[in-house]
């Protein structure tokens, strides 16, 4: 995989980590102009490192590397979009240090981990695993909304001028333009989850005859996938938001990573080095 | 004399307390009269605002305060109410008088309903003929000053109203006011300030509830809202986004139950409700719930105080500008007590003149009129030249109130003037009028 792109993209992204620290001790307003350049800049270098290994390495999603990096370009991508719709960047805060992080994993040098699997190299499961990531990174999108929203909320109740109060608060959407976030990317986030696990079960059923339910990141993920659809159906059903939904998203999130924790513990999502 | 100046406002005491003492409009006459009449005060007025209760007074020199009249008057002791009192005097009192017309004493610094309101507390005063003289210069003096203030500072002109305050929380809560509803429970002018603010913002459609219903309709009318009646006051409010409540209820309107039920119906989208009614209508714990979001007159000041920072330039020159006035006012006030001396004197000294006149036209024969009006120049100058030097030093004296006194005897001794008149009083009390 070519690193040296993907490097200089996890540079520009420490300058987004570093923002994200900055917000949270209040100083980050100076930045507030320079920060969507460069993490757009890191983008582009980003997305260059995965069109060369997808060019180069014929697209081994199945390495714990190159999912990493890819699911951070998908969570910087919906971040993106939402910039671009509601003119914020306050996820940021908790986008910026989750991306850096799994860029800079998958810009270790090192070999890349692989699954044990053959099968799991090529094909359809790269539609699987891609499906399954950009849920995940809109699951993640729609947590950092509902912990927003409880900062914001909390800001309210504490009653300062919202256009005096320092730091993070002052800078965030309306209320009910984070609540939108956060129930837009449940709604983007939750087709790519179901069809990545319909793929995934299909995939089984045709490769091996039967899925593994008791294989833990299969539980796991359908666990998260139950989550997901609880989430939706309060609110639809309940008009859940806030606090309650805060919560959910926050076990989704939970399950989601155990899921991501199990490709080392999983019969046949196993890394194994090569 | 002596002016007084005793109350309570948004910075001394909470909402609570300040909800104690609060004098409705219809009580209003018979208080002030009541005041007028305590012993040892002269002149008296009352202001009584949702953000404030003054007791303004002019009382004779020896008069202790007017914490007598205040416990007499709300039954209470004066122990339980004077940690939230304040209390001015003479020139002090001038300045906070100027400040608080002037709305720099304002919860919202710069808006400019306190000074109405001001004026109307001096209408009632007066028309029960609690203010007469010296107070009655006061508050005409202080109406000049808070034009003067509004004119020549920016702060009226920014001024962050509880209305627009109440509209930057409302965009923090809803983002865009598009389509939101806003309901006004009880028609009042600060909640017509706020509603009239929504829609300006572009919030889409106002109900009015209003317990005297002809209100409602005619406040509808003016907006192209809707009026409903006010027993249907929780079906309305379950309907708003934003209810803005200033009924005069004395205790709370909505309260939990309500708003757990509002957020039932919809379905927890998020409720602000602002309070503006002293007493006030929402309960507290409402705000507990999640998903509403409450903020009465107290809260909206601590949102406004952190604005109070931003202007803080205009405030210096406004109170610049007021500190000049008091001393204006002051000296005006002073020049006052020598103004019946300085009158007598001159009375004194015309009546010599007319005297002597009188006593040679006589033996002088007939006079062309070039002559008649020699003499009556040559007289006028000769008294006005003895006269300058004391009126010049009343004047200057009129400063320090002990010189004053001093220099009045003196002046009376040496020219032999009778004591004051009760006409050359009055005389005086319209000499100040006028003369600056």
């Amino acid at each position: 995989m070519p690193l040296i792109w993907l490097r200089v993209a996890v540079g520009c992204y420490a300058a987004g980590l570093f923002y994200a620290l900055a917000l949270l001790s209040r100083r980050g307003e100076s930045w507030r102009q320079i920060i969507v350049p460069i993490v757009s800049l890191g983008m582009a270098f980003h997305f260059v490192s995965l069109a060369e290994a997808a060019a180069i390495e014929h697209l081994t999603l199945a390495s714990a590397h190159y999912s990493e990096s890819l699911l951070a370009f998908l969570i910087m991508f919906i971040f993106m979009m939402i910039r671009v719709k509601y003119k914020t960047t306050s996820p940021g805060l908790f986008v910026f240090p989750l991306v850096f992080l799994l860029t800079f994993a998958s810009a270790v040098e090192q070999a890349p981990l692989h699954f044990a699997n053959p099968l799991l190299q090529r094909g359809w499961v790269f539609l699987h695993i891609a499906l399954i990531l950009t849920g995940y990174a809109a699951l993640f999108l729609s947590f950092t909304a509902s912990v927003l929203y409880l900062v914001q909320t909390r800001s309210l109740k504490s009653k300062h001028h919202p256009r005096q109060s320092s730091g993070l608060s002052s800078r965030l959407p309306a209320l009910e333009t984070i609540d939108e976030i956060g129930y837009k990317s449940l709604l983007l986030g939750f087709p790519f989850m179901t069809f990545g696990l319909v793929a995934g079960i299909a995939l089984a059923e045709a490769r091996f005859g039967s899925v593994y339910y008791r294989d833990p990141k299969v539980t796991l993920s359908l666990a998260m996938w139950a989550v997901y659809l609880l989430l939706l159906y309060t609110r639809w059903n309940r008009g859940w938001r806030g606090r309650r939904a805060a919560y959910l998203a926050a076990f989704a999130f939970v399950a989601a990573l155990g899921a991501w924790i199990a490709n080392f513990f999983s019969g046949f999502h196993r890394f194994v080095a090569p | 004399m002596t002016f007084l100046l005793t109350g309570l406002n948004h910075k001394s005491a909470s909402l609570e307390v300040r909800e104690r003492f609060a004098i409705s409009e219809a009580d209003l006459p018979a208080a002030v009269q009541r005041l007028a009449q305590h012993p040892g005060i002269e002149e008296a007025l009352i202001l009584s605002t949702c953000n404030r209760v003054e007791f303004l007074a002019r009382t004779a020199p020896e008069a202790v305060g007017l914490t007598g009249f205040l416990a007499d008057y709300f039954h209470l002791q004066p122990e339980e109410f004077r940690p939230y009192l304040y209390e001015f005097r003479d020139r002090e009192a001038v300045r906070h008088l100027f400040e608080v017309a002037s709305s720099l004493d304002s919860l919202v610094v710069g808006e400019p309903q306190i000074l109405g309101q001001v004026k109307e507390a001096y209408a009632t005063a007066r028309a029960v003929g609690a203010v007469n003289a010296e107070l009655d210069a006061l508050l005409t003096r202080s109406f000049a000053v808070a034009k003067r203030v509004r004119s020549e500072t920016a702060i009226g002109s920014s001024a962050v109203s509880v209305a627009s305050v109440a509209v930057d929380l409302a965009k923090k809560i809803f983002g865009s006011l598009a389509g939101r509803t806003v309901f006004l429970a009880g028609a009042g002018k600060m909640s017509e300030l706020a509603a009239r603010h929504l829609l300006a913002h572009g919030a889409g459609s106002l109900l009015i509830a209003n317990r005297t219903a002809e209100r409602a309709q005619r406040l509808a009318e003016k907006f192209g809202a809707q009026a409903v009646p006010f027993s249907e006051l929780y079906d309305s409010a379950g309907m708003a986004d934003i209810v803005i409540s200033s009924t005069g209820a004395p205790g709370f309107l909505f309260r939990k139950e309500h708003a757990g039920r509002f957020l039932h119906r919809r379905r927890n989208r998020p409720m602000f409700f602002i309070d503006i009614a002293v007493p006030r209508d929402v309960d507290p714990a409402v705000n507990e719930l999640d998903g509403i979001f409450v903020y009465d007159l107290d809260d909206l000041q601590s949102v406004v105080d952190s604005n109070r920072a931003d202007r803080g330039g205009e405030a210096r020159q406004a109170a610049l500008l007021i500190a000049e006035e008091v001393e204006r006012f002051m000296a005006r006030l002073q020049t006052a007590e020598v103004v019946p001396t300085i009158v007598s004197l001159q009375e004194h000294l015309e009546t010599i003149r007319q005297a002597e006149i009188d006593r040679v036209r006589g033996r002088l024969g007939q006079l062309s009129p070039e002559q008649e009006m020699a003499i009556e120049t040559l007289s006028r100058g000769i008294i006005n030249k003895i006269m300058h030097t004391p009126i010049m030093t009343l004047k200057s004296a009129a400063r320090d109130r002990q010189e004053t006194t001093t220099v009045i005897d003196l002046v009376r001794r040496l020219f032999n003037l009778r004591e004051r008149s009760a006409a050359a009083k009055q005389s005086a009390n319209e000499s100040t009028g006028v003369r600056d």
